[in-house]
């Protein structure tokens, strides 16, 4: 089967352990992930400024280390990115900001990434809504 | 066939960007001519609230954006009666009233679901 992931919550919040467990599962199981889109809080799940305490799980990195090990085509939404303080360095130029968190594997682009992966998945499945 | 979508939202218009960043995704579906339906649950209907001052809480006005889901081509906006009637806000202009039996059959109507 041909999953979209989409993602709306921040590294520290169960649901993106969650969402990396299932996209792991996925995988695992012989299925396709045809991309992971990073949505509201979600853009924090994809940052590279996370530091996770060292009795805890780095689910930021995992992530990282999930999506670039799989080559998958992990999106985070570009105007949620901008609105939390995610930049890549294009961005963070284009912006005159000192800080870049976002790196490869991460692209950053716009919501019609995240219908064009639901036209092309099977199943969306969601992880950290409302 | 495109498969259709259903976003519901679920949060007031002033409590963070999440009202806005839902509409968001309407609309960029209606850019691209996708069949598209919105529900606005819970305290989403207080987006559909009448004689809002986003200017009085320092905000952009979401109603403008709401305005615009004609013009995107989104005609399938339903909103919770119970909902509404549960903050006192009256059936909306610009969204079909649905009970819960109807909001029922309107979930199963779509091929994905977006809850925000």
């Amino acid at each position: 089967m041909k999953f979209a992931i989409a993602v709306f919550c921040a590294a520290h919040a169960p649901a993106s352990r969650r969402a990396l467990l299932f996209a792991q599962a996925a995988l695992a199981g012989g299925h396709e992930i045809v991309r992971l889109f990073f949505y509201q809080d979600g853009v924090y799940s994809a940052s590279n400024n996370i530091v996770a305490p060292q009795d805890e799980q780095d689910i930021a990195r995992q992530w990282r280390e999930f999506v670039g090990t799989h080559q998958l085509d992990g999106v985070v939404c570009i105007a949620a990115a901008l609105r939390r303080g995610v930049l890549n360095a294009e961005e963070a130029t284009r912006y005159q900001r000192s800080a870049v968190n976002l790196d490869a594997p991460w692209a950053l682009s716009g919501l019609g990434q995240l219908h064009d992966a639901i036209q092309d998945a099977d199943r969306l499945i969601c992880f950290g809504g409302a | 066939m495109a498969q259709s979508l259903l976003i519901i939202s679920r949060q007031a218009p002033w409590s963070g960007p999440s009202a806005r960043e839902a509409l968001d995704i309407v609309l960029a579906g209606g850019a691209f001519d996708l069949p598209i339906g919105l529900l606005f649950l819970d305290d989403g209907v207080f987006q559909l609230a009448r004689h809002q001052d986003a200017r009085a809480v320092q905000q952009k006005d979401l109603s403008a954006n709401l305005q615009a889901l004609g013009l995107f081509g989104i005609d399938d906006v339903f909103a919770c009666g119970h909902s509404l009637s549960a903050r006192g806000l009256p059936p909306p202009d610009n969204a079909q009233a649905l009970d819960s039996q109807a909001i029922s059959r309107l979930i199963d109507r779509y091929d994905q679901v977006i809850t925000l």
